[in-house]
């Protein structure tokens, strides 16, 4: 298929791929009025990869599927999903079974928010989790040498939920997926509402990983924080990746990133431009039968809105985009 | 004419106060931000300020007169999380007119179409449900608005959306605005002044 073979030439020498998604898409069946059901497209044709040693961000706005792609990794989609498409995970295709087997073990989920966490169970117990028979000691073990590292004193082990801070309870999520020893890292929205400190200390967190061989997944709606630790850059728009960019493309007025949106998003930052376009991401319920971007851009030509456009790779990345060369 | 929060202090357990003699005040058609670190106390103070906590030592004047605790209240707390502050339940309609008849000139500036107004909050994004929220909390009789991370939850292109036709509401009806946010860029951006909250509150917090 084209898309693969351009999707693989931008990885990095040396690295390699750990998860692989190509067309991806995924719809909900619902009951519409009465027995008639609708089906709800939420993702489609995504196709991204995360490499070994890698940071990849996906960004994009509320609503544009950013969580589900995570939850459809991990295969922990509600019963009525319908999910097409291959994902691959070191070589190897993720069946539902798979997937099962895996999570938790190779591929760790950080959430979002601390409701993730049981709030009737002390910490420990849950950054341990089930352990195996005679190994309860050596888990312990980790366990304080990870709170250690991440500076969380010996008495939050034996803490509920409610008693902690926001900051502290995002290293304890986290080292609940470093406990893991995954290989995989998938973080979900795991910075906003903290401070510039707090924040900066999470984002460590996600570069020591990486930097140990993992390949770490960062969604998020927050474009600087992305920019601060990530490799690559995927943006998200509507249920679809628009472009994959490098980190050094974004600079000045955007004059490298290749597609409109993630020009539109970087001078929308308030340190830019602080500069808005108009409308809104279309809702999923609207059928758009050209590129999904048509209706806000500024290039848009007859032939955007007929056919989504296809993967070209332009400068190091690749974006989704007829007016790109 | 402004807001005033004059030694205010509040905590939940009696030796363990999260504000302690805090003052800060807000003057009509000032833009204030308002910076301090996570679990300071920040959240705590806007809604004291709008009249949503009240056992609290401390005084707060709007104009010079006492808050009344009747009526429409003419500071009005827009929240981080929209779909926390709507009824589920409630069509957009329904929740948008609740306090009072927003004018239709208020939905044309903040985009807000027609054909929202019959959904349901689940079937709108969070970009979407806080301009309803701001749609809302911006009636005629506002006076002073505490956008509590507003847009923390937004992406960058809803973010300026948003700012842009709050600021432009405020200048031109003349309203103060209290803007807390950890985004210092964003800050700088908006506001002719910015206090840190540590400068203001002298309790330390772990």
């Amino acid at each position: 298929m084209e898309n693969k073979t351009e999707i693989n030439a931008k990885g990095k020498k040396g690295t390699e791929a750990l998860l692989k998604v190509e067309d991806l898409s995924l719809s909900f069946i619902q009951y519409a009025s009465g027995l008639r059901q609708t089906e709800l497209k939420v993702i489609c044709n995504l196709s991204i990869q995360a490499n070994r040693g890698e940071i990849l961000a996906v960004v994009g706005s509320s609503g544009s599927g950013k969580s589900l792609l995570a939850h459809a990794i991990l295969g922990i989609l509600p019963s009525n999903a319908k999910l097409d498409g291959k994902i691959e995970y070191d070589g190897q295709e993720l069946t539902q079974k798979n997937k099962e087997d895996l999570r938790g073990k190779e591929i760790a989920l950080v959430p979002q928010s601390v409701t993730y966490l049981d709030p009737l169970m002390k910490i420990s117990n849950q950054v341990i989790g089930a352990v195996e028979e005679g190994k309860e000691g050596l888990m312990k073990k980790l366990q304080r040498e990870i709170f250690q590292k991440y500076d969380l004193k010996p008495d939050v082990e034996r803490m509920f939920p409610h008693e902690l801070s926001g900051g502290m309870a995002r290293r304890v999520l986290v080292s609940t997926a470093v406990m893991s020893s995954a290989k995989l890292i998938i973080a979900d929205e795991p910075t906003p509402g903290l401070d510039e400190k707090t924040l900066n200390e999470t984002l460590s967190y996600f570069k020591d990983m990486a930097n140990k061989g993992c390949a770490v997944m960062l969604i998020t709606h927050d474009i600087e924080a992305a920019l601060k630790i990530s490799d690559k850059i995927a943006v998200f728009y509507a249920g679809t990746v628009l472009e994959v960019a490098n980190v050094k493309d974004f600079k000045n007025d955007g004059e490298n990133l290749r597609h409109p949106y993630t020009r539109a998003l970087w001078n929308a930052l308030p340190q830019n431009k602080f500069q808005a376009i108009k409308g809104h991401q279309p809702m999923q319920d609207e059928v758009v039968d050209g590129c999904i971007f048509y209706e806000r851009c500024s290039k848009k030509n007859e032939l955007c809105s007929k056919g989504i456009p296809q993967f070209k790779k332009v400068n190091g990345g690749v974006v989704r985009c007829n007016n790109v060369s | 004419m402004c807001l005033k929060g004059e030694n205010i202090s509040f905590g939940y357990k009696r030796n363990n106060l999260i504000l302690n003699d805090v003052s800060i005040s807000l003057d009509r058609g000032k833009v204030l931000g308002l910076i301090g670190d996570s679990g300071s106390g920040k959240s705590t103070l806007c809604k004291i300020l709008a009249g949503y906590e009240n056992n609290y030592q401390g005084k707060v004047s709007i104009d010079g007169k006492e808050v009344l605790t009747k009526g429409y209240n003419p500071v009005q707390l827009v929240f981080q999380h929209p779909e926390k502050a709507v009824n589920p339940k409630w069509k957009m309609k329904d929740i948008l007119n609740e306090g009072s008849n927003v004018s239709q000139d208020i939905l044309d500036s903040f985009g807000i179409k027609k054909s929202w107004l019959n959904r349901w909050p689940n079937e709108l994004s969070g970009g979407e449900l806080q301009r309803f929220a701001l749609a809302r909390a911006l009636g005629s009789e506002t006076r002073y608005l505490i956008a509590d991370e507003i847009t923390t939850m937004l992406d960058a292109i809803t973010q300026a959306q948003i700012w842009n036709m709050v600021l432009d509401i405020v200048k031109e009806r003349n309203i103060g605005v209290l803007v807390v946010s950890h985004e210092k860029n964003l800050i700088k951006k908006l506001c002719h002044d910015v206090v840190y909250f540590k400068d203001i509150n002298s309790v330390r917090h772990y």
